[in-house]
């Protein structure tokens, strides 16, 4: 519902100005970040000169014109890096129409060169840049064993996603491994922040093999429910069990007369 | 013709039986689909024996030692695993037909209980409860309580993440009982939680020995103070308290019956084959320090999961030394509360309404307007705390804050049940003043000869039922 | 054949959806002779029955075949469960139509009262001439007592018992903090807003006490509230739990730590299993869901190497609360 809301309100949003652009980083929120990514090509200038425009056009207002933030709508975008703006706008959580909504997975609004813009120009001031994340050179058991003590108490150990007090968790099973690497380095909303000492590359790789795995998981007892466990087992066992079986003993049984 | 007879008299010379099996074959069952729930929980159990008895050919009950795991389960390569999951692990995978007896087994289980609370609610609501019949629905409850334990027991077995969790949370219900909780939790972990790995053969040798010997000792009981005073019936057309009406055992009814056996496994099996249960491969083992979102027991006790997540952070305690931990409320008072309301409800109904007569005919929902209002109110109780151990789920399908919504539980457990009471009460009385027979198409109808040959239709008069009615509740 | 399952499934349906009378009663009705009995033939349905029969004979043997050769889960469990219902259906079908259709009324035996004043006499009979029933039955009394103290205490070979248990923690001043790979960690190493899962060094018992893991947390030290005397207990705001929920025992996996703090939550540990919302900032306090108790914190320090260490013991009892067990220092 709130995710239909969100939409019908988009173009509202897009009008206005377009609003919040998150950050993974608040100032100081991090250890020392590292240098911003190699700007000093002409052209990766000019792309970050046209992310300045967008900027002031779009992510301002909630940001400020400083990228300082805004109390109450959005955060500091100094530090939060390149991984942050390309995820939050490949994934289309910003812009946002309500800052103090979570921000959720939707069609991005900007095409692919706006979203470079942005991430040359924000990546311009400091944090972690956007990852390389390679399945294929990752292991899937390795990757269970780190997503199940890292990841699962909120993702849920195959990845379909959950709740905390607060906010939804999203699944992570079919997410491209770029935005996976980008939010685990960034922590999105109320994720937390795992960088390269927490979780080095390699183990990161590991992750996403896990994860690819995950979304087609070996389901070799049948029809797999969602992978989530009892609570659908629940509903199969009353809507169809129990269905079928009253069906059984009405046929079977005969009425009173 | 006479090879038959002569195998029967061969049979009967040697057991001389010949006239308790001639009176058993004319039991007389009654005829009412309702009636066959409790057979589909009885042959569940039957499955359930069946099945279990293959899976124990194969299962270690060994928790308190670990082994690198080795199996065909790649995304468990070199994860450390006890001998109780690592032989789940290869139920699930090697053991040939193995993966199917486990689901099988554990759809049966949830099929059982769900089988259990269908026939209770139907001896309930039709007062198949009343005297002489009181112990045999207090077997049956025992039964539902002994079955629910038994699954929770063996869900506990394979030491999964899901089960390790379960576990951890049934250690804490325990030692929140009030002056024994810590002694007995210890005693029965052998030391504080996840102590020496013998809860794990404990849980087994109650699981595959103690709980269905006993489960099987009081369906005998049941079934045999269930024959001892015959079926009820409903009323109808030569049925009296002092008779049944109905099919006989032989050889209608054991055909039929034996054909519900063969269905109800059907659909097990079927699930089984189909439709994937608690795929331990994709859960992982446990560990102390594990655990994941979404994790939720089995159907049958996620009354309790919802009741310990509804339950204010509240304690009783003296100084440091607490009295009443906090899951007790939720954990243990609850179910308490609920098993001691079903066990008792006979007794207090035989006494509120003063009907102290023996009934062998049942009633109608409607006929007893207050049973059936106090137990659509309690049911919506019971179902509400169900179904907030699954807010969690609800947040994540639809959005709906999990906070927000324990919030509002909390208060929809107090209005909930006196909303349903006072709504099915008067449904029930408008019911018995209308004689509408809801999906049945419309309201029965008399039809009278006029005097000049002709036919009439003309309401029922409701002074006969009314007549036959025991008395009203309190 | 067809035309014997087309009557099984009309007359299946017609039962469903058309149904007979109710139970209404009419007083006269009660006193109607409802006995039945008809034995026509059905050659159909016999022939229906036998072809069920045969099918499932032969999907269990097809099940019995699969299992050596092809031990496939989803074509076992269709052979299987298609033989069961192939069986059931025809047990159905032939007690539907090939046995006898019969009604019949059996007498209701009256239960007691009728019989029981015999049956008490008998029973009391075997008190006649007792004159000490008083002392028998106080004797009786002790004799039966004795058996329940003989029966029970055996169990109390079980156990140990838990004296304080909920007290017990393998962490003392001095002990180095490692991740679940057994390395030490770097306080410079650990992110604001990052957890870490750890475990005493060098405790191979690590993942068998409940007092043993800890989560490690970081926090912008500012904004730290920690009671009175915890003050150095979170060098640069790192900060030490126990990892086992105080209500009922599960792992606190969920570290929630917001971007922007004004316009989401503040951040806070969570339980998985109940939901009960620990804030960091404030000792692990519950805000939410039903725990009572905080998480315990694990006093931390910074030794000469820039590893985190432990200062001390956890501050309280560790894992759920404990009816009747004493518990060490407590905050609210």
């Amino acid at each position: 519902m709130r995710r239909a809301l969100r939409a019908a309100a988009l173009a509202l949003a897009v009008a206005c100005g377009g609003l919040a652009l998150w950050s993974a980083a608040a100032g100081g929120r991090r250890a020392p970040s590292p240098p911003p990514p190699r700007a000093t090509s002409a052209t990766v200038a000019g792309l970050a000169e046209r992310g300045r425009g967008l900027y002031a056009t779009t992510c301002a207002i909630c940001h400020g014109e400083d990228l300082r933030g805004v109390r109450g709508r959005g955060p500091s975008l100094i530090g939060a890096g390149a991984a942050a703006v390309d995820f939050y706008l490949a994934t289309g959580r910003m812009p946002i129409e309500d800052p103090t909504d979570e921000p959720l997975r939707a069609e991005p609004q900007y095409g692919r060169r706006d979203i470079d813009a942005l991430v040359a120009y924000v990546g311009s001031f400091g944090g972690p840049a956007i990852p390389r994340v390679d399945p294929a050179a990752g292991d899937v058991a390795r990757g269970k064993e780190s997503f199940t003590e890292n990841c699962a108490g909120c993702h849920q150990v195959v990845g379909r996603g959950g709740i905390v007090t607060g906010a939804l968790v999203p699944a992570v099973t079919d997410i491209p491994p770029r935005q996976l690497g980008e939010a685990v380095r960034v922590g999105p909303y109320l994720m937390p922040v795992f960088d390269e000492k927490r979780l080095p590359a390699a183990e990161l790789d590991d992750v996403a093999a896990y994860l690819r795995y995950a979304s087609d998981p070996d389901d070799r007892g049948g029809w797999g429910i969602g992978n989530i466990g009892p609570v659908p087992e629940g509903l199969v066992t009353w809507l169809i069990a129990g269905l079928a079986l009253l069906g059984v003993v009405r046929l079977l049984g005969e009425r009173a007369r | 013709m006479s090879r038959d007879v002569d195998a029967v008299e061969w049979v009967d010379e040697r057991l001389g039986a010949g006239r308790f099996v001639r009176r058993a074959m004319r039991y007389v069952f009654p005829e009412h689909w309702s009636f066959l729930l409790g057979e589909v929980a009885l042959y569940a159990f039957v499955f359930l024996i069946l099945s279990g008895t293959f899976l124990a050919l194969f299962f270690s009950p060994d928790i308190s030692s670990r082994e690198i795991y080795s199996g065909p389960f790649r995304e468990l390569a070199g994860f450390e695993v006890t001998p109780a999951f690592r032989s789940t692990a290869a139920l699930s995978s090697t053991v040939p037909g193995g993966l199917l007896m486990r689901q099988a087994h554990h759809w049966a289980a949830n099929v059982f209980v769900a089988a259990m609370v269908m026939h209770l609610m139907r001896v309930f609501f039709t007062g198949a409860f009343r005297r002489p019949r009181e112990v045999i629905w207090v077997l049956g409850v025992m039964l539902l309580g002994l079955g629910i334990f038994e699954g929770f027991a063996g869900y506990s077995l394979p030491d999964d993440l899901i089960s390790g969790m379960g576990l951890a949370i049934a250690y804490s219900v325990a030692m929140s009982l009030p002056l024994i909780g810590g002694p007995l939790a210890g005693a029965l972990w052998g030391g504080e939680y996840p102590g020496s790995g013998v809860i794990e053969s404990r849980l087994f040798i109650a699981h595959v020995f103690i709980v269905p010997a006993v489960m099987a000792g009081l369906i005998a009981l049941h079934l045999a103070l269930v024959a001892r005073h015959h079926h009820t019936q409903f009323r109808g057309r030569g049925r009296r308290e002092d008779n049944t009406v109905g099919n006989p055992m032989w050889p209608a009814y054991a055909l039929r019956s034996l054909g519900l056996m063969c269905l109800v496994m059907a659909v097990i099996v079927a699930l089984a084959a189909l439709v994937q249960i608690n795929p331990i491969w994709q859960w992982g083992p446990y560990e102390l320090n594990r655990s994941s979102n979404g994790a939720q027991p089995d159907w049958y006790l996620g009354w309790l999961i919802g009741a310990l997540r509804l339950t204010p952070g509240v304690e009783v305690r003296i100084g440091d030394l607490t009295l009443i931990p906090n899951p007790f409320w939720g954990g243990a008072l609850f179910p308490m509360v609920v098993f001691g309301v079903a066990l008792l409800y006979p007794f207090a109904e035989r006494r509120l309404a003063r009907d102290h007569r023996p009934h062998h005919l049942l009633d109608r929902p409607r006929d007893h307007p207050w049973r059936t209002a106090f137990g659509v109110a309690f049911l919506g109780w019971v179902v509400l705390v169900f179904y907030a151990g699954s807010a969690d789920r609800v947040f994540f399908e639809l959005g709906f804050s999990y906070e927000g919504q324990i919030l509002v539980y909390r208060w929809l457990v107090l209005l909930v049940p006196a909303t349903l009471f006072v709504a099915t009460k008067k449904a029930c009385d408008e019911l018995r003043r209308s004689g509408a027979r809801p999906g049945r198409g419309g309201p029965p109808v008399s039809v009278i000869r006029r005097p000049d040959g002709g036919f009439d239709a003309v309401p029922p008069t409701l002074d006969a039922g009314e007549e036959l009615s025991p008395r009203r509740g309190p | 054949m067809r035309a014997g399952w087309l009557a099984f499934v009309l007359g299946a349906l017609r039962a469903l959806v058309g149904g007979t009378a109710p139970p209404d009663a009419r007083a006269d009705e009660a006193h109607a002779d409802p006995r039945r009995y008809d034995a026509r033939p059905h050659p159909r349905a016999e022939l229906a029955v036998a072809a069920l029969l045969v099918l499932g004979g032969l999907l269990w043997l097809a099940f019995a075949v699969l299992i050596i050769v092809h031990a496939d889960t989803q074509l076992l469990g269709i052979a299987l469960a298609g033989g069961l219902a192939c069986v059931g259906a025809a047990l159905a079908l032939a007690s539907k139509r090939l046995v006898p259709q019969e009604v019949d009324v059996e007498h209701r035996d009256p239960v007691p009262p009728v019989v029981d004043a015999a049956l008490t006499r008998e029973v009391h009979s075997a008190g006649e001439g007792i004159s000490r029933r008083r002392v028998l039955a106080g004797a009786a009394g002790v004799a039966g007592c004795g058996l329940v103290g003989a029966l029970v205490a055996p169990l109390t070979a079980l156990g140990p018992n838990l004296d304080g248990a909920p007290n017990r923690t393998p962490w003392r001043r001095g002990r180095h903090l490692v991740d679940t790979k057994g390395k030490r960690l770097r306080a410079a190493d650990i992110a604001v807003g990052s957890f870490y899962n750890v475990l005493p060094e060098g405790d191979p018992r690590a993942l068998e006490e409940l007092g043993a893991p800890i989560v490690v947390v970081r926090v912008e030290p500012a904004t730290l509230d920690l009671p009175p005397g915890r003050a150095d207990w979170a060098p640069d705001g790192i900060l030490a739990f126990s990892q086992i929920c105080t209500h009922a025992g599960c792992a606190v996996s969920l570290f929630r730590y917001p971007v922007d703090e004004e316009t989401s939550k503040p951040p806070a540990l969570v339980c998985p299993c109940h939901y009960s919302t620990f804030d960091v900032r404030r000792a692990a306090k519950p805000v939410f869901g039903p725990a009572v108790r905080p998480l315990p914190q694990l006093p931390l320090a910074v030794d000469g190497d820039g590893f985190l260490v432990a200062s001390g013991p956890l501050a309280g009892s560790v894992g759920p609360s404990w009816a009747g067990v004493r518990r060490a220092e407590d905050l609210r």
